[in-house]
């Protein structure tokens, strides 16, 4: 079976979503059709509850569209059982939260081991990409440290080089720098810049900070379930 | 009385986290209850003693018999009003299972020293003319279905061969704790067949029961009635009724402590389990607690927030324990039958239920009363989120 | 399946120290009381079994249900010990008399039993602890360790009254934890003289050859001239803790199922607020790959090492009941019978699945609350 190679790693067609809230269903997304190319930076803007979250949330494969396909690196996520969808997550994507979702009973070291243990990899393999990805985010000498014994910044890396650790294609971000101070922001910031750029990973980062947009290549922008583009509809990405 | 509907609203915030500590703490009263109640049970033979009323044993054992002849001795003793002789029969009806305390009594001055036996008359006539009549208690006739006509065959193992009643007459007690489970038949019948069948053993008496005329000298008197008989070939010890009663509980007494250490443990299981709940309870709302001290609420005022609501919460279960212990209680006491003849739920359990409910619900709040009140506001609010 | 390392299951347990606990706590006493009773069972069973020599046989009057009802005539009594395949036999008297105990003052029965020297060499588990044994013909009793130790007036030189009789006491014996432990001996005729009887109470006998048994029993039992029960000495101890172990057993299981249901309520109330709390965790591992069964696992793994620490907490509590000795009545024969608590490998194994029972019914529900989220409404719900 030939898959196709495209230079699109996301294909978005035709992609509806809505909720049941209070007995209403609320429409969010509205029949949402675009492309993420391999090695983009994307930055998800929009006002509150336009669906940057729910759309990046069908993007990495934790919710499904009420109609209409997405694939990724040529498979459609939305035809996947909810196992397998779990398998391939694993595989294919990264995630950094707002708030880290770091394991606070697991060491900096055993969480960012935590998805290769849905790998085949031996304990020795395993601890040599841990060791990799944490001297990639610079926290080698805090991989013994528990999550309460760092700073916000600091978790964030760790939640980061959790990402990476299994060499996904895609990393999600969620308003990753919502919860930190300028310094870790901007910190955080280079670093997913670092991975795009040096080891070519696609990302696309929610975030409603117009300064960490700047750190993305392009900005799309989500209103009312439409995306848009174009600098001169900044004005409305206040919050 | 925004006090009270604050714990309300609190209590009922997290339904199925109280409600499962409600169940968890119905168990335990129940628990509690019962064993309390069962031991009472064990002790019913003391309660219902009549304090006009005496045994008379052997001195060595109650395995020992004594002489008739002993009964116009003790008759003559002044202060005596009436004695009446009963054997322990110890027969077997079906099988060993089916236990019931038999008797072998000299009706016609027995029943007059037990007046919490209420017969009918024409009952008690036919009885008293039939020699191998039998009378059983209400307890006993419903537990094995014996009805006024019917046969009752009982296997010997003290007396033995096989015997045969009829049952004449059925008394019920005239209070609940009159013990209804018993078997009545004549000593004269007794006596007559031992004579055929193993003549040495006739003319010995178990027991006998000594009506006096003033309780007051119940001590004086049965000293002199052992009297009578000390330095003879059976001596004899007198004791009042209850003291007679309470020396067969003496002798399980390791089981009836047993039973009593053990509804104590339950209540720390529960207290353990309500504990538990308002510790995670008040963690959780560590952040309000500061919120209203920062209001200005004094902490003493957190502090019954928390009392509050662990004491409504151990009162919603103590009260539906205690009154699921009533049905509880009957239904055991019919599934165990004769074992328990009298299973009475007394008040005093149900104070010490409910004293126990209330006391888990003030320790459990202890502590987690103090770190609320204690709440530095600065801290409690930074836990936000 | 890719599981959650148990890790993250054990170590949330040492993170909330107090509810861990106290959840712990309740099962552990749940634990204790159910290995307790258990323990309580197999003491009075090896009480019983430990009495009773595998080649020894005990008659009885035909339906007494214990030695001290029973009577057997004395022709009866020649008739047995005529028996060809009886090697030995001791006619005995057994009594019961009432003494005061020594701490409390109340009065129990005390079962006195009049052999012969047969009788004694018919128990080889008996040996002397202090003193010598009675001799025969005399007013000399021996009493057993527990009697010595409970009841006043017991100890070696001293005098006990009974049967219008002064019995000097001249030794103490052991009989390994058995039934005769509860026993005085003395000489059987003195004592028959002294309670004025004419009957024995029962013959026991050893049998050259055990086997032997069955044709024996049918001959003596089907004699027209003899009324008698004929039991291997086991068997017949065996009943004889029947009643009293029925009554232990069923109680104790009665009370620990129900106990349980509380310890179990208490684990629910846990699980639940862990569940709750951590619900931000759970959406994170499924977004990492982790299946819903792993999550189930994780949870369920979590709460039988609760039942686990609850298990070996309350195991070794009970263990410690082994220094407890207990001492009540035997209701089939209605003297005093004393024993202790007695732990038995298989007694640790069945308060472990029992434990594990209770950890995985608390457990259960919630673990599949956590399973059952949406990665999206945990995630949200953090």
């Amino acid at each position: 079976m030939s898959r196709r190679v495209s230079p699109s790693l996301i294909e978005v067609r035709n992609v509806s979503k809505s909720y049941r809230r209070g007995g209403q269903i609320v429409p969010v997304l509205h029949d949402l059709s675009f492309d993420v190319l391999r090695g983009d930076f994307l930055g998800l803007m929009g006002p509150s509850g336009s669906g940057k979250s729910t759309l990046l949330n069908l993007l990495a494969g934790i919710d499904q569209p009420d109609a209409g396909e997405i694939l990724v690196d040529g498979v459609d996520i939305t035809r996947l059982p909810e196992s397998d969808l779990a398998d391939w997550r694993a595989a294919a994507v990264g995630f950094v939260f707002q708030f880290y979702n770091l394991m606070p009973v697991l060491t900096a070291f055993e969480n960012v081991e935590l998805p290769l243990t849905l790998t085949p990899l031996s304990r020795r393999e395993r601890r040599e990409h841990v060791a990799a990805a944490l001297g990639l985010v610079g926290l080698t000498e805090r991989a013994e440290h528990y999550p309460s014994e760092l700073s916000g910044g600091q978790q964030q890396r760790v939640a980061i080089a959790r990402a990476l650790v299994t060499d996904p294609k895609l990393i999600v971000a969620d308003e990753p720098t919502g919860d930190l101070d300028r310094q870790s922001a901007a910190e955080v910031l280079s670093l997913l810049g670092q991975l795009n750029d040096q080891f070519g990973k696609t990302i696309v980062m929610v975030t409603h900070d117009r300064r960490a947009a700047e750190h993305a290549h392009a900005i799309k922008y989500l209103d009312k379930g439409e995306l848009s583009e174009g600098a001169d509809l900044l004005e409305r990405s206040v919050r | 009385m925004q006090f009270f509907k604050l714990i309300a609203r609190n209590a009922l915030r997290h339904k199925l986290r109280t409600g499962l500590t409600v169940l968890g703490l119905v168990i335990a009263v129940l628990s509690f209850g019962l064993l309390q109640t069962v031991v009472g049970a064990w002790y019913a033979g003391a309660n219902a003693a009549a304090p006009d009323r005496l045994v008379t044993r052997n001195a060595i054992s109650l395995v020992f018999p004594m002489p008739l002849h002993y009964r116009e001795k003790i008759r003559a003793v002044p202060g005596v009003r009436r004695v009446g002789t009963a054997n322990w029969f110890g027969g077997i009806y079906q099988d060993p299972k089916k236990f019931f305390p038999q008797f072998a009594v000299d009706a016609a001055q027995y029943f007059e020293m037990y007046p919490e036996y209420r017969f009918a008359e024409d009952e008690k006539r036919a009885f008293l003319r039939d020699r191998r009549g039998a009378v059983v208690g209400r307890k006993l006739a419903e537990t094995y279905g014996f009805r006024v006509g019917d046969m009752l065959p009982l296997r010997g193992t003290i007396f033995p061969g096989d015997w045969s009643f009829t049952v004449r007459a059925i008394y019920d007690g005239a209070e609940a704790r009159t013990d209804t489970s018993q078997m009545f038949f004549h000593w004269d019948y007794l006596n007559e067949t031992m004579k055929r069948r193993v003549p040495r053993r006739a003319d010995q008496v178990g027991v006998f029961v000594v009506q006096i005329a003033e309780p007051a000298r119940a001590a004086e008197i049965s000293q002199a009635i052992d009297a009578q008989f000390r330095n003879s070939a059976a001596e004899t010890l007198t004791e009042t009724e209850k003291a007679f009663q309470l020396g067969f509980v003496a002798m399980t007494e390791a089981i009836v402590v047993g039973i009593r250490v053990v509804s104590f443990v339950v209540v720390f299981i529960i207290l353990a389990v309500m504990a538990n709940t308002m510790a995670m309870t008040a963690r959780e709302r560590l952040s309000e607690y500061a919120t209203l001290k920062a209001l200005g609420f004094a902490p003493g005022y957190v502090a019954a927030l928390v009392l509050g609501e662990s004491l409504a919460i151990a009162a919603a279960g103590g009260l539906i324990g205690i009154a699921c212990t009533f049905p509880v209680a009957a239904w055991f006491g019919t599934q165990t039958g004769t074992l328990f003849p009298v299973l009475q739920v007394s008040a005093s359990t149900t104070a010490m239920q409910l004293g126990a409910a209330l006391a888990v619900g003030v320790a459990a709040a202890l502590l987690p009363g103090r770190r609320a009140a204690r709440v530095r506001i600065v801290d409690g609010l930074r836990a936000i989120g | 399946m890719k599981a959650i390392p148990l890790a993250y299951s054990v170590r949330n347990l040492w993170t909330r120290k107090l509810t861990t606990a106290l959840t712990a706590g309740g099962m552990a006493l749940v634990v204790f009381v159910f290995a307790a009773v258990l323990m309580l069972d197999a003491g009075l069973r090896q009480a019983m079994v430990s009495t009773g020599q595998p080649d020894n046989i005990v008659v009885t009057r035909r339906s007494a249900g214990s030695e001290v009802q029973s009577g057997v005539e004395r022709p009866q009594a020649a008739l047995v010990e005529a028996q060809p395949e009886v090697v030995t036999a001791s006619k005995e008297t057994v009594v019961l008399i009432a003494q005061h105990k020594r701490d409390s003052g109340t009065v129990s029965n005390v079962t006195v039993r009049g052999l012969s020297p047969q009788g004694i060499a018919l128990r080889p588990q008996v040996r002397l602890a202090a003193g010598r044994m009675f001799s025969p013909a005399s007013t000399e009793i021996v009493v057993g360790r527990s009697i010595a130790q409970r009841f006043a007036g017991t100890g070696v030189g001293e005098r006990l009254r009974f049967g219008a009789r002064d019995w000097l006491v001249v030794g103490v014996f052991d009989a390994g934890g058995s039934a005769f432990d509860s026993e005085i001996w003395g000489d059987v005729d003195q004592m028959m003289q002294s309670f004025r009887r004419q009957a024995y109470s029962s013959v026991i006998a050893r049998l050259a050859d055990p086997a032997a048994f069955d044709a024996l029993k049918r001959r003596l039992e089907s004699d027209p001239r003899l009324t008698v029960d004929v039991k291997r000495e086991r068997q017949f101890y065996e009943e004889q803790s029947a009643a009293l172990s029925g009554f232990i057993s069923i109680l104790g299981l009665t009370l620990s199922v129900i106990f349980s249901i509380g310890a179990m309520i208490g684990a629910m109330i846990t699980m639940y607020a862990a569940v709750a709390g951590r619900t931000g965790e759970i959406g994170a591992l499924r977004a990492l790959g982790f299946r819903r069964r792993a999550i189930l696992a994780a949870f369920l793994a979590e709460a039988l090492a609760l039942a686990a620490l609850g298990w070996a907490l309350g195991l070794a509590a009970a263990s410690l009941m082994q220094l407890v000795h207990i001492s009540t009545m035997n209701w089939q024969s209605f003297g005093e019978l004393a024993f202790s608590f007695t732990l038995t490998p298989k007694i640790v194994l069945q308060s472990l699945a029992f434990a594990a029972v209770m950890g995985f019914t608390g457990g259960v529900l919630p673990a599949l609350r956590a399973a059952r989220l949406s990665i999206v409404d945990a995630l949200r719900a953090a």
